[in-house]
């Protein structure tokens, strides 16, 4: 590495080589300096997250009432039943759509796809696209599923067109999240099953898939995360309803961030509190998620060194890391939430 | 583990000679069916599964294309440098260009929100990357793990929490302090220097914090986690005997950073850079919540904007009220746009990532 050469005093013979000369001061307040940027740096990224946190359960804690949670909306107010239960079936419906969906893409780009000459599986454009459709702005699929479904097809607004959009915008990170997940599996999990007579389908399902279960679940429910939080497209596809429908057609359908979307700027102040009760609820439901699959990465994690014959030890934090390979493949360490950032 | 007898396939192996050879019974052929065709179920799911993204991809180009066709013919140029946007008359008469019919008086010129979409992804970025680069050192390098765990875990909050939250909260808590607080004095500091373009964006009168630069910092909050949290994995696997080798040479901390650190990982930082640029320029509610939702060009950075992710959700409804259904037309031309910017922008950062991992390989080895 070129840039570790010259440690600044080495050249000239200074007289005392301990003595304080301004070019080692400079250098220290240079060092002080960056150090006290990269506190500050997480100060303010810390100090917005913990305002916004509080900020919601403040201003929805302060007129709470546990009622929300099970009477109907109605003008004057009410409750977030069927907004809640709306809310919760969208991700129900993205989870068994994207989830079988994702889980077999990431099966393929992580079994199946051919190998290349460095022994790393390409998947070739078949992943560029899954990458690029991740990255595609969910307005654009939302009116996409508003000019197909909603209007080309005369679905109206409705659950269907929704779920359809919805799964479309999370199969790619689902995929992802599997492939990683996959290949963490020791190989000699596999080589094991193999050498055990077991065809390739048996051992996919019942060694590969089952011990990399926990780093799929944690994808599908960050997906479900991603679906709950959603809104831009939802407005497009499932228009808003006050009521549940009972139809996945030609109904609109009621979900919670619509109700903070609009509700905030209604004349009556009950719904202003109810917007901030939404608020609140949805993100009670996404920590409750991301605590979950917290959990099921510290499982993970457990069970990936248990098996692994070099150790390594994850915890500390100057600890070697296997140095990326790949397409520089995040996952391995904690929630990859590049996801599941700044959606919509 | 699974069990033995999941040895499947191989028909009756050795049976000892003098035993009549039995037929198993048809459950056990029926899973022994089973086990030796999954293989067939687990690949043609597996294939038509990963041909959906594509397919989705191109379902979608074409239907923006077919939509947006009529709107391209007539826009032509003056769509992409025009500044003028205007739905017409709608009860007037309607006029025929090239056989398309549109309300008359009907303009539509979206340099503004092009412009807006630019401008407020660009604050994002140079808010969000120094804040994500040193917030990442002082994760990986300066704390200790009983501090950066749970602050790990606060970005990994950040990235949860719905952008209609941070959206409520930046029109109604964030954008008023910021207008009574911040930007008053913003706006004197700039009034110390000539001015000229950069600072002459910073004069003027204030506003009431749904503008430009409100979106701007609310878009960079809304990235950082993905910038912050790739940069940190990318610091993690940087080995540690060159820093401890540059340490031993007794360079200091922000010597160790600048030198060894940030040139190992740099363009994976470029290629997490381009990625949260991806997600501000597509960010909807957010900026539809604080932006303001205008039409036209901000004279400062305190004034209302808009993006063609926010145009897209605010002006449908009015767009519907085109009798020609024109303006829903221009409306999907505005969502192809940006879904060729945002599908350059990804493919530029795959690009640059896949580069990386090819010349990023470490060099001094662990």
């Amino acid at each position: 590495m070129t840039a570790v050469a010259t440690p600044p005093s080495a050249g000239t013979p200074a007289p005392s080589p301990l003595s304080a000369g301004p070019s080692t001061r400079r250098r220290r307040m240079g060092s002080i300096g960056f150090r006290t940027f990269t506190y500050l740096a997480l100060l303010l990224i810390i100090i917005p997250a913990a305002w916004i946190l509080l900020g919601v359960l403040l201003k929805a804690v302060g007129h709470w009432r546990w009622d929300v949670l099970w009477t109907k909306l109605t003008p004057a107010g009410g409750g977030l039943r069927d907004q809640i239960l709306g809310t919760l079936i969208i991700m129900v419906g993205v989870l068994i759509i994207a989830g079988s969906i994702g889980v077999l893409a990431g099966i393929h780009l992580s079994e199946m796809a051919p190998i290349r000459k460095n022994g790393k599986r390409s998947g070739g454009f078949l992943r560029t696209s899954s990458d690029v459709l991740a990255g595609f702005p969910s307005i654009v699929l939302g009116y996409v599923g508003y000019t197909a479904f909603v209007v080309g097809l005369h679905w109206g607004y409705s659950l269907l067109a929704a779920l359809i959009i919805l799964s479309i915008m999370v199969i790619p990170y689902i995929a992802k999240t599997t492939e990683n997940s996959l290949r963490q599996v020791p190989t000699g999990y596999r080589e094991g099953a193999e050498a055990l007579g077991m065809t390739m389908g048996y051992s996919l399902r019942k060694v590969v898939l089952k011990s990399a279960a926990p780093g799929i679940v944690t994808g599908l429910l960050l997906a479900m995360a991603i679906a709950c939080g959603e809104t831009a497209p939802l407005i497009y596809t499932a228009g808003f309803g006050n009521t549940l429908s009972h139809s996945l057609t030609h109904a609109d359908f009621p979900y919670l961030t619509y109700v903070v979307f609009t509700f905030y700027d209604q004349p009556n102040v009950q719904l202003h509190y109810l917007a901030y009760d939404a608020a609140l609820i949805l993100v009670v439901i996404i920590l409750l998620l991301l605590v979950l699959s917290r959990i099921l990465v510290a499982r993970t994690q457990r069970h990936a060194e248990g098996a692994r014959t070099k150790s390594r030890s994850p915890r500390s934090p100057r600890s070697p890391r296997r140095p990326k390979g790949g397409d520089g493949d995040p996952a391995s360490e904690g929630v990859d939430v590049s996801g599941i950032a700044a959606r919509t | 583990m699974a069990s033995v007898e999941g040895t499947a396939g191989a028909p009756a192996p050795a049976v000892p000679s003098g035993q009549p050879v039995r037929p198993d019974p048809i459950f056990r052929r029926v899973g022994t069916w089973f086990r030796n065709n999954e293989e067939h179920g687990w690949r043609w799911g597996a294939r038509i599964a990963i041909y959906l993204p594509l397919a989705a991809l191109i379902f979608a180009v074409a239907i923006l294309a077919h939509k947006a066709w009529p709107a391209v013919r007539v826009n032509g140029w003056y769509f992409l440098d025009g500044k003028n946007w205007t739905y017409g008359q709608s009860y007037g008469a309607v006029v025929h260009t090239d056989g398309v019919a549109h309300a008359q008086g009907s303009q539509f010129g979206a340099w503004p929100i092009i412009a807006g979409t630019i401008q407020s992804s660009v604050i994002a970025l140079i808010i969000a990357v120094p804040l994500s680069i040193g917030a990442a050192f002082a994760l990986t390098e300066r704390l200790p793990g009983w501090i950066t765990r749970p602050l790990g875990f606060a970005i990994e909050i950040l990235a949860g929490v719905p952008s209609v939250v941070i959206g409520l909260w930046g029109l109604l808590t964030f954008g008023p302090w910021l207008a009574q607080h911040i930007y008053p004095a913003l706006a004197d500091i700039a009034g110390w220097f000539p001015n000229v373009e950069p600072f002459s964006f910073f004069r003027g009168p204030t506003g009431a914090g749904e503008g430009l630069l409100t979106a701007g910092i609310v878009l960079g909050m809304m990235i950082i986690p993905i910038i912050a949290s790739t940069t940190r994995d990318l610091f993690l696997s940087v080995p540690p005997l060159p820093k401890e080798g540059g340490q031993a040479l007794g360079m200091t901390n922000w010597e160790v950073a600048n030198r060894i650190t940030l040139p190992w990982v740099r363009s994976g930082i470029i290629g997490a850079t381009v990625l949260g640029l991806g997600r501000a320029l597509g960010e909807t509610i957010a900026v539809a919540l604080v932006g303001g939702a205008s039409l036209h060009l901000a004279p400062n950075v305190y004034q209302p904007f808009g993006t063609i992710a926010a145009t897209i959700l605010t002006q449908l409804q009015g767009a519907l009220t085109d009798g020609t259904g024109f303006a829903v037309a221009t409306l999907a031309e505005l969502a192809l746009v940006l879904a060729v910017i945002s599908v350059a922008v990804n493919l530029l950062a795959r690009w640059i990532v896949a580069r990386t991992s090819r010349v990023g390989a470490p060099v001094g080895g662990a």
